[in-house]
């Protein structure tokens, strides 16, 4: 089983121009197989992107990337269970689902489940198999013991396991949009403020200590998982894909480090290293790893 | 006032005694769970053993009350025979349904116990009717309990799109994110909402007074808010927490300190085809309990018989607190 190196979904309300150059840099120099497009935060945002789709995934296909669409991982409204059934309905792309919204027109279609899904155990692996799910990415929060467990099950059932390993954590989902309540508007009258914080907005404590990040409706983590020290283990539990969550700095440094460590071109500490001097600019963290709290870091 | 279907009236029951106390001021049904993790309410001193739920099925049974076993949260790999343990004893004791969320042991209590009612925890986080009815057709369950996310007219609205049932909460303690999708716990105290169903554990909650006799409120590492002498506070949350961004100082990032309180809207809910009503509470007191059971029967008995109740001892139990409407009133909440 190759390991491979996945490029999670742009998470936050990137300018749609750069969202776009992002994805050719991603297209021309990011060693990574598979790459995640879609809105998963906010029904929305999707429409910014939209005029620029078409030659985003022309780049990427023609630079041999897989690509897998997201689908929004909180559904309520009229727009989000449109958008939704406009992503999973359509069978022109592989489908990551978010959410049981997504299911419901993936029957019997292979496809992937997303991090949002809430698959903590081998009876969810065993259900989502049987489902026609491929492959299926772990829930952040997820201790080694369970990943380890989640590992042996998957061999079984044949499906690929995948694990963020790099980016802000997504910690939480709400039906209230928090940067818009931050800037006193409403979800409906947001005028996509969240356009102001390309890396989410960080929320401190009134003791000044930074905590965490706002992205939307979505709750990130302050600091950035950083998953290298554990690759190898993860490796043998048999985990075979590794997703980079991007940031608005450096990620396509970041998808390279961590290629080179796949490659053993490059030792956990080396990676490490580098990945300090070009990433986001913040504290690491792996705690939830280590069944610690999950903003903590164990070098 | 014509006369509205009449809703069944889900209680909470955290203990023996809370379960009959709830059963006796006019609960249809009481949902509880048994101790330890397999629930969404793994606190210290609460739940029951499985004699005890045997004991209040027969309890409730006698008293024409039904019993919801709750066994919601999320077994991590290598642990779920605790689980399965759970849903087989609620079963084998004749509970009316059992509450899952994780579709793992909603699978298993769909094939190991065919004909057993299935009720869909909110910590599914289900909210759409695609994922309603993905979980109908796949496991038959009888009713859903809706994600706090959702307004009366989206409500009505998957009511008409779905296949079973729906359960909704009318009252009581809220939290800003939503159901079975929250890990702002664990982030700070390495302990799960989801895998040990717990929320801001009591263990790791830390008051400081400082000179001027303002509380410092810390989840594990963090200040979360800092409590003014006499000003009101609930049980600190992350989630109800005041917080500093770089352009708003001191404000609360999420929501305020509030509880749920939807008595102005139970004719609304009605209408809009909610088969259940749920008071949220397996933590609270027995006094508490019997206050709003019986306020909240008063009330929904009025409206099903095409009157219009008193509901001013309702709007009263939360008085001293701040209440909301929470999302269900309007988008504007978003």
């Amino acid at each position: 089983m190759t390991p491979q190196l996945t490029l999670g979904p742009v998470l936050y309300n990137w300018a749609p121009e750069h969202w776009r150059d992002f994805y050719f840099q991603v297209a021309d120099e990011a060693p990574v197989d598979t790459v995640f497009l879609g809105e998963v935060v906010c029904s929305k945002r999707a429409a910014l992107f939209d005029p620029y789709l078409e030659e985003v995934v022309a780049r990427l296909e023609n630079a041999g990337k897989k690509l897998v669409f997201s689908t929004l991982a909180e559904v309520t409204s009229t727009i989000d269970r449109r958008l939704v059934e406009r992503v999973a309905a359509s069978d022109e792309f592989f489908i990551e689902a978010n959410d049981a919204s997504a299911l419901s027109y993936l029957d019997g279609r292979p496809h992937a489940i997303g991090p949002y899904m809430n698959v903590y155990n081998e009876d969810s692996l065993d259900f989502f198999a049987g489902n026609g799910a491929r492959s299926i990415c772990l829930p952040p929060e997820m201790p080694a013991s369970g990943i380890a467990a989640m590992g042996r099950q998957a061999a079984e059932l044949g499906l690929d396991l995948e694990v963020q390993v790099y980016g802000r954590i997504p910690l939480a989902l709400s039906a209230r949009c928090y940067h818009a309540r931050a800037h006193d508007r409403t979800k409906d009258s947001c005028q996509f403020v969240c356009d102001k914080d390309p890396d989410g907005m960080v929320l401190n404590t009134l003791e000044g200590r930074a905590f965490l990040a706002v992205n939307g409706i979505q709750t990130q983590s302050y600091t950035c998982l950083n998953l290298a020290n554990e690759l190898d283990e993860l490796g043998a539990f048999g985990i075979s894909r590794f997703r980079v969550s991007p940031q608005s700095t450096g990620t396509v440094a970041v998808t390279k480090s961590f290629h080179a460590l796949l490659n053993k071109e490059l030792s956990p500490a080396e990676a490490s290293a580098k990945l300090c001097e070009i990433g986001l600019d913040v504290p690491f963290s792996n705690g939830f790893y280590h069944q610690q709290s999950g903003f903590e870091w164990h070098a | 006032m014509t006369q509205l279907f009449k809703p069944e009236l889900v209680c909470p029951a955290g203990t023996p005694a809370g379960l009959r106390t709830a059963v006796d001021a006019g609960a249809d049904a009481v949902y509880c769970g048994f101790q330890g993790p397999t629930n969404a309410r793994n606190f210290p001193g609460l739940n029951f053993t499985v004699a005890e739920m045997a004991g209040a099925v027969s309890y409730a049974h006698d008293h024409g009350a039904k019993v919801l076993a709750a066994i919601n949260s999320f077994p991590t790999a290598g642990r779920t025979e605790l689980w399965k343990e759970a849903i087989d004893e609620a079963v084998s004791i004749g509970v009316d349904a059992v509450i899952v969320a994780d579709i793992g042991m909603t699978q298993y209590l769909s094939k190991a116990h065919p004909g057993q009612r299935i009720h869909l925890s909110v910590q599914a986080g289900a909210s759409s009717p695609e994922a309603i009815n993905f979980y109908c057709r796949r496991f038959d369950i009888k009713r859903v309990v809706l994600p706090r996310i959702l307004t009366v007219a989206e409500i009505k609205q998957v009511h008409d799109e779905i296949g079973c049932e729906i359960e909704a909460f009318v009252f009581g303690n809220i939290g800003m994110m939503a159901e079975g999708r929250c890990a702002l716990t664990n982030y700070v105290t390495g302990q799960s909402t989801n895998m040990d169903g717990v929320c801001s554990p009591a263990s790791h909650v830390h008051y400081e007074e400082d000179e001027d006799r303002n509380l410092k409120t810390r989840l594990g590492e963090f200040a979360i808010d800092c409590i003014a002498c006499g000003e009101h506070a609930g049980y600190p949350t992350i989630c109800k927490g005041r917080y500093n961004v770089s352009h708003k100082q001191e404000y609360y990032a999420f929501e305020e300190p509030v509880s749920l309180n939807l008595t102005r809207l139970l004719p609304d809910l009605m209408r809009a085809g909610v088969t259940a009503l749920k008071i949220e509470g397996r933590q609270r007191s027995r006094a508490y309990v019997k206050a709003v059971v019986s306020a909240f029967r008063q009330a929904v008995d009025a409206y099903s018989e095409g009157g219009e109740p008193d509901i001013s001892n309702l709007l009263a139990l939360t008085e001293g607190s701040r209440e909301t409407q929470g999302a269900f009133r309007s988008k504007t909440w978003r």
